[in-house]
């Protein structure tokens, strides 16, 4: 047993109920994290280790615990969008589409067709600036730092777009129940064709750097493999799933926010390893690219919010000379907005895979229950049966590969 | 707002690019005035101190730590300057010229810092490490020639001098894995010295090679063949020597695609995690003037040292080594790190067979 080994990330494992189970007195436990510069953020991972190899994993999550569920519960449907933006805080717009899409299931509204294309718009955004975070990091963890910065220089331009916008980088909220906080800026359009046009030439130039660079190619092929089956048993999805072959994208199969109406291809890996999911990222940036500039193309006009004053405040000009809407306008700023009672979930596909919110309503102006499926979440599970056997550099690109935030495995 | 910049942020690129030749001109007139200190005035002086063989020797190591201390600061600015162009950054700019000074500042701040030693660490081993891995450093210095006049002590066998004293630098590495009882910095000793030892084979046999060529261990006459018969890269069986040696010395220097021993990301830093302070600065100071040695190295054996038209030797020789100092920067920043598996195989499965081969090539191509 384990008791051989008086080291404290034993006795600490130990005591928080974790099985540690030396094979012999020949391996080492080694507390891979929570302070380890590529766990992403706070996980902490036990390695047990005989020379350099793994002979078990065990992750132990936690160290960034807010409570945004229940914190969910405590404030009120439009006050719930902002703690949304901390679950996957790289990904925030789609956190806050995915929030909103329950509540409008629950109200059983949707927005006119311009709010749905900027709701498209600004997610695609947010799943390029998305992926771009998982290249730069993943690539800095298996060692190549001239694709971090790459990478960040294009992110920071669409969080510029995202400030234009929004007035705020990280966190928009811009998408709330009913519609979004506002329209498109003047000039907007023309910024994000600009940047769509150049994106191309940038993904490019990532790719000169790593995508034959045989170093890359080694520490990625035949690395971290999952079967489609593993997956659907751990929960698996998005890209992470993509990459073993199966074409499961949720933006395809249950479209949500006129996705339908736009083309796009799901890209799917074949080999199901590190270097697969790599290639899926890479299309996949590609294709919010070609979506990105379809919602442009088609960019309807007329209104973008829902015409129902009982989910959006009336404009200010309305408050001028109408006494129900001062009224409607105090009653949504100070209550907001009372669903019928009823439950909803509606999954939506971030870029780490199936997010959704299971929101239930007891009629009153705050959810009773709000439930997070989070992928990063049920994707981190996959560590444990992809790292046995292998190298602890593998661990790294790994956990890099599942592309994991902490904000949203903890919450 | 911040992206409206992007014609002048090019325009200020550009403006950098020339303060920062301008910084490398007035380098090498330095350097070339150090060189000819041959004025009159002075001679007195310089007979006086190289008559007395204990003043000879110590005004020799003075000049030589103080050299290598200076090139190390420049080095790390010009790497970070360089990464910074390479990765669409600035680099350092504030503290003096174009950034000059940000090493000194850097290295006063490492000075001022507090000297942390873990509780639990094997104090003598932590200790010492630093300077075990120093020393060799500097000593290998000593038959480097960096101009004609300027070879501290010319051995008749410096070649093995200089592999048999950088070996040594595996110890104080080790020490360092070892003493600070953590078990990052054990795997990154551990990973260290395996590299070191693995990588040496290939690299001895590329020497070797130019061993064979030459028909001695000197430096010197290493030198005077080239003045001869024209730089050795340019005989055909030494361009894998070179190249072999290349890589191998990238591997001795742990630098990417070989940094396992202080992979950021999976070691935490690798056998200097517990290092703080003056001790920390060492390993840097020990690195980057490893990295200049083993440049200068490449270049006395292969690119002629110090020979070359109308400049001063010495010029010639630091303007050699930076290019090829350049050249290994430029891989680092690309490149992706090896795994220890992928790095071993590379060392024993391909570079040593392919050193032996090029070895017999040599001796036969010199036996003619």
């Amino acid at each position: 047993m384990a008791t051989e080994l008086k080291n404290y990330n034993t006795a600490s494992a130990q005591a928080q109920g974790i099985q540690i189970d030396p094979i012999d007195e020949q391996t080492m436990v080694i507390n891979m994290g929570p302070q380890h510069p590529s766990t992403h953020g706070v996980l902490r991972v036990i390695l047990e280790l005989d020379g350099e190899n793994i002979v078990n994993a065990t992750c132990h999550i936690g160290y960034v615990h807010t409570g945004i569920e229940k914190e969910g519960e405590f404030q009120t449907y439009l006050k719930a969008v902002t703690i949304t933006d901390r679950l996957d805080y790289v990904s925030a717009s789609i956190n806050n589409l995915a929030y909103t899409l329950s509540v409008e299931k629950l109200l059983g509204v949707a927005p006119p067709p311009r709010g749905q294309y900027l709701r498209v718009m600004l997610c695609e955004l947010q799943r390029i600036a998305s992926h771009l975070v998982w290249l730069g990091t993943h690539a800095l963890d298996i060692g190549a730092m001239t694709v971090f910065f790459f990478a960040f220089r294009e992110r920071e331009k669409i969080l510029d777009l995202f400030e234009m916008m929004s007035g705020v980088r990280m966190m928009p909220s811009w998408i709330v129940p009913g519609g979004l906080r506002g329209d498109a800026p003047e000039g907007y359009f023309e910024r994000v064709k600009a940047f769509v046009d150049e994106f191309p030439y940038r993904i490019e130039e990532y790719e000169t750097l790593i995508d034959q660079n045989p170093i890359w190619l080694e520490r990625t092929q035949g690395i971290g493999i999952l079967t489609p089956e593993e997956c659907m048993a751990l929960g698996v999805s998005g890209p992470t799933l993509r990459a073993t072959g199966v074409p499961h994208d949720l933006r395809k199969a249950v479209p949500y926010c006129s996705y339908d109406q736009f083309r796009f291809e799901v890209p799917i890996g074949k080999y199901s390893d590190v270097y697969d999911r790599y290639r899926v990222r890479m299309a996949e940036m590609r294709q919010s690219r070609e979506i990105i500039k379809q919602a442009l193309e088609n960019m309807p006009d007329g209104p973008f919010n829902v015409d129902d004053r009982k989910v959006m405040p009336p404009p200010r000009e309305e408050l001028d000379h109408s006494m129900e809407s001062v009224i409607h306008h105090f009653k949504w700023w100070t209550e907001g907005i009372h669903p019928p009672v009823g439950e909803a979930y509606v999954p939506v596909e971030s870029p780490k895979g199936e997010l959704g919110f299971y929101l239930v309503s007891n009629g009153s102006n705050y959810p009773w229950r709000m439930h997070v499926r989070g992928p990063s979440f049920m994707n981190l599970q996959s560590l444990a049966t992809m790292a046995k056997g292998r190298l602890i550099a593998d661990v790294v690109a790994m956990i890099g590969s599942i592309d994991i935030v902490l904000g949203e495995i903890d919450r | 707002m911040s992206v409206a910049h992007s014609g002048s942020a090019d325009a200020r690129r550009s403006g950098q690019f020339v303060g920062v030749i301008f910084v490398f001109i007035v380098l090498l007139v330095i350097a070339a005035v150090i060189g000819h200190l041959t004025l009159p005035g002075l001679a007195p002086v310089w007979h006086f101190l190289g008559a007395h063989p204990i003043l000879n020797a110590l005004v020799k190591a003075v000049v030589y730590v103080s050299f290598i201390a200076l090139l190390v600061l420049f080095l790390i600015w010009w790497e970070r300057k360089f990464a910074g162009w390479l990765q669409a950054r600035l680099g350092p700019k504030h503290v003096g010229p174009q950034g000059m000074l940000q090493t000194l500042a850097d290295a006063l701040k490492l000075i001022t810092k507090e000297d942390i030693t873990p509780a639990v660490a094997d104090r003598p081993l932590f200790y010492l490490a630093p300077f075990v891995v120093f020393v060799p450093t500097v000593l290998t210095f000593m038959v480097l020639p960096l101009g004609p006049h300027w070879i501290a002590q010319d051995l008749n066998v410096a070649l093995l001098y200089v592999i048999a004293i950088s070996s040594m630098t595996a110890t104080g590495i080790m020490a360092a894995g070892w003493g600070s009882n953590n078990k990052y910095s054990l795997l990154g000793g551990v990973r260290a010295v395996a590299q070191l030892l693995s990588y040496e084979v290939p690299m001895v046999m590329a020497v070797l090679s130019v061993v064979t060529f030459v028909g001695g261990l000197s430096m010197r006459h290493i030198i005077d063949y080239q003045a001869q018969n024209g730089w050795l890269i340019l005989k055909w069986p030494l361009i894998p020597a070179f190249l072999i040696f290349l890589i191998a010395a990238l591997a001795e220097l742990n630098r990417t695609p070989f940094d396992l021993p202080e992979a950021e990301s999976e070691l935490v830093s690798g056998f200097h995690t517990e290092y703080s302070g003056m001790r920390f600065a060492f390993f840097f100071l020990a690195e980057f003037a490893n990295n200049f040695f083993s440049a200068g190295f490449a270049v006395a054996l292969f690119f002629g040292g110090y020979l070359g038209p109308i400049l001063p030797g010495i010029v010639w020789f630091i303007l050699k080594t930076f290019v090829l100092i350049t050249l290994m920067m430029w891989i680092r920043w690309t490149v992706p790190r090896l795994r220890i598996d992928q790095m071993m195989g590379l060392c024993w499965k391909l570079l040593v067979p392919l050193s032996l081969v090029v070895f017999i090539l040599a001796a036969a191509w010199a036996s003619r």
